[in-house]
């Protein structure tokens, strides 16, 4: 056996677990593990700032389902990278950040550029490793892919001290590898699939509600086949957003705080909902208590620690929700169950989706979001992949830009982290650059990582920013309009910077569109010209994001537009 | 409710954070804890004793389990296991007559005595919390100028996985 240093074992390592993409910045700390990315084929895009080197890992992972790498050197390139971990974890996301670590027998010194990136990263993590020995690495990183990509995905974190990088050993590359006390796939109980689909049958008003684990494990088909047998309306939560296509008719999008009004009105109106891979945030089901008044709750999900979290249920399924479901379908084909939709609440649910997508009331401003978001969605192919930022621009897309193909749609919607989307946008468009990649933005949230740009445009990776510009922090404005009497601080930005320029400066295309018109053909020029491409436009900042429902009340109480 | 959770990990570094930093993000409370090896050197057992309703306990087994380096997590039956806290209480000697009374007491308790001085005395106990808390009230009179206690440590009765 060959004597070879750690980071020449990480190299090997990452290579074998088929790692053709790492997306970072080098320092101090991790200078070894770059000297031996020099030397393999694994292609690296050199971000501008940590915290966006994570997203993009974060991006490509939710798009490719395998996890995205980032590094980062020790102390502040590692902690750079915590709100990505963060977002990563909040959003299920499998992701393997590699960060450099100061010499072993420097750390607990308070050595320059030291930070205690394990103790940091504890609660936001779905596991750590700091290997002491370069001979550990190789088992650390399979493990790591392992943890990271399997059960309920996250991100997972080796911090490797520069000794250890630059030390050799005989390394061994073990061919699997075993957790004791890691069991991510648990067969879902039969017995419990039959008194859910029992409860389902019997209930009079069902609904299916679809979280981002039907994205995760890609069960679109099985989803739809259930609701299409049993003709049962599917509302989404914000992260499920496109687990079922949203122009479909049994589709009455997604509920909660910006949810549809007719997805808000049908849930509290349901008797017995079919949750899958949901974890009944507070963003989606208003408080806990009053949502599951009169309401029977059939919970399936592979996480078991969601089960009785948020919501008390009557029927628990652990266990890889697209399994779940396939059986499911299974049972419902053998007991030749097909409904045809004609029931008192088919007929409820189709009069509300009919009455509310006719008398809401549009936003009068000729750039009203619904206006651009469905002009938008006229122009940009259906399989396009989306992301957003955080902010109005994310919640008008999830209440006016219709997701039509399954799980091309992405968004920090648990930790809701404004700067995001347009890196994640790059990762994604690294894991699959023949899709036109998008990122529906507002200013406030693109110009916390605008400086990506710079890696969009050198790395080939190019991306639309659709800016919805309002010259505010939007969603910050509307909440002191419409809680703090109208006194507005800290969210005025002022037309700063002029983004058209901005765009140019780094060498990609700005285009201002100020019309529907304009925009549609913005977005047409963007895609054929096929560069990164910032479109700027400008939206009245009064607009409000309605309807509403307000933190710590029902989905019952929602404002709507009036 | 006053609950026993019985929790085998893994014998390195770091695991015992992980679990209270469990305890701590997620506003649940622990009573007492500890550790110590087991038979099998890769694995240490932690006894936590918390006070929590029913949901939430059934949250903190489920949160512990989900953690990587948990291999097991029990909840104890009271009735179905051992559990003994060791304490030691150093107590308060103001007259010679106090010692005789101390160490009459300490015999009624089984308990152990040491470090017999003019001015104080040490006990040491092994027993339910039940039965500390009796003996501390009756000897609370004399004074306690230090107490160390260990939590609760635990075994279900019966062969291993039975219960």
């Amino acid at each position: 056996m060959e004597k070879i240093s750690g980071a020449r074992s990480l190299m090997i390592a990452l290579e074998k677990e088929g790692v053709d993409i790492a997306f970072g910045l080098p320092g101090g700390a991790n200078l070894p593990i770059y000297d031996e990315l020099y030397k393999s084929n694994i292609r690296h895009v050199l971000a501008r700032h940590e915290q966006s080197a994570s997203h993009m890992a974060d991006g490509y992972g939710r798009v490719s389902r395998r996890p995205g790498v980032c590094f980062a050197t020790s102390g502040p390139g590692a902690t750079n990278i915590v709100t990505g971990i963060a977002t990563a974890q909040a959003d299920s996301s499998p992701m393997v950040a590699i960060t450099g670590q100061v010499p072993s027998k420097m750390i607990g010194r308070d050595a320059f550029q030291e930070s205690d990136i394990i103790g940091i990263t504890n609660p936001i993590v779905k596991y750590a490793f700091q290997p002491m020995t370069p001979g550990e690495i190789p088992e650390v990183v399979k493990k790591a892919f392992y943890i990271a990509s399997t059960g309920r995905p996250g991100p997972v974190l080796i911090d490797i001290p520069k000794d250890v990088q630059q030390n050799e050993a005989d390394i061994h590359f073990p061919s699997e590898v075993k957790i004791r006390g890691y069991h991510p796939w648990v067969d879902p109980d039969i017995k419990e699939i039959e008194r859910a689909t029992e409860m389902l049958l019997s209930a009079e008003r069902p609904i299916i509600l679809a979280g981002g684990g039907v994205i995760i494990s890609s069960a679109f088909a099985e989803l739809q086949s259930i609701a299409e047998l049993l003709m049962i309306p599917v509302v989404t939560t914000f992260k499920g957003k496109g687990s079922f296509p949203e122009n479909h008719p049994l589709s009455l999008g997604p509920i909660g705080m910006h949810g549809h009004a007719e997805a808000n009105k049908m849930m509290t109106e349901a008797d017995c909902v079919l949750a899958c891979g949901s974890r009944f945030s507070d963003r989606s089901v208003g408080t806990f208590e009053e949502f599951e008044k009169n309401l029977k709750i059939i919970h399936m999900d592979v996480d078991p620690a969601e089960i009785g979290k948020n919501q008390t249920t009557n029927v628990a399924v652990v266990g890889d929700v697209k399994t779940s479901l396939r059986i499911m379908v299974k049972m419902l084909i053998q007991k030749a169950i097909k409904r045809n939709g004609e029931s008192a609440w088919s007929k409820r649910v189709k009069e509300t989706k009919d009455y509310y997508r006719e008398n809401l009331k549009i936003h009068p401003h000729p750039l009203a979001a619904s206006k651009v978001l469905k002009k938008l969605r006229e122009v940009l192919p259906g399989q396009s992949i989306v992301t957003t930022e955080v902010g109005q621009h994310q919640m008008w897309a999830s209440l006016f830009f219709d997701v039509i193909h399954p799980g091309t749609f992405f968004s920090s919607t648990g930790l809701g982290t404004m700067g995001w989307g347009f890196p994640a946008a790059i990762g994604a468009k690294a894991a699959i650059p023949d899709v036109p990649v998008l990122d529906i933005a507002g200013e406030g949230s693109f110009n916390m990582t605008e400086n990506s740009l710079a890696v969009s445009v050198l790395e080939d990776l190019p991306v639309i920013v659709f800016l919805l510009n309002n010259f505010t922090l939007g969603m910050v404005a509307q909440w002191q309009r419409t809680f703090y009497d109208r006194r507005m601080i800290g969210v005025d930005l002022k037309n700063c910077p002029d983004y058209v320029k901005v765009a140019e400066a780094y060498g990609a295309q700005g285009i201002r569109a100020t019309t529907i018109d304009e925009i549609g053909k913005a977005v047409q020029t963007a895609l054929k010209s096929n560069i990164t491409t910032v479109i700027d436009i400008p939206i009245d900042p009064q607009e409000d994001v309605l309807p509403f429902v307000a933190p710590g009340t029902s989905l019952r109480d929602m404002i709507l537009p009036s | 409710m006053w609950s026993i959770i019985s929790v085998l990990v893994e014998n390195k570094p770091g695991v015992l954070f992980k679990i209270t930093n469990l305890f701590r993000s997620r506003n649940y409370n622990i009573d007492s804890i500890s550790v110590g090896i087991t038979e099998n050197p890769e694995v240490s057992r932690m006894t936590i004793t918390t006070e929590a309703d029913e949901k939430q306990l059934n949250q903190i087994i489920k949160q512990l389990d989900k953690l990587i380096d948990t291999v097991e997590v029990k909840l104890l039956d009271e009735k179905k296991s051992i559990y003994r806290e060791l304490v030691m209480m150093k107590i308060k000697v103001t007259k010679p007559t106090d010692i005789k009374e101390i160490t009459d007491l300490a015999n009624a308790f089984k308990c152990d005595v040491h470090d017999v001085r003019k001015s104080s005395i040490i006990l040491e106990i092994t027993a339910t919390p039940d039965r500390i808390n009796a003996l501390e009230d009756l000897v609370r009179g004399y004074g306690i100028l230090e107490m160390a206690r260990t939590g609760i440590c635990a075994l279900a009765r019966g062969e291993r996985n039975e219960s």
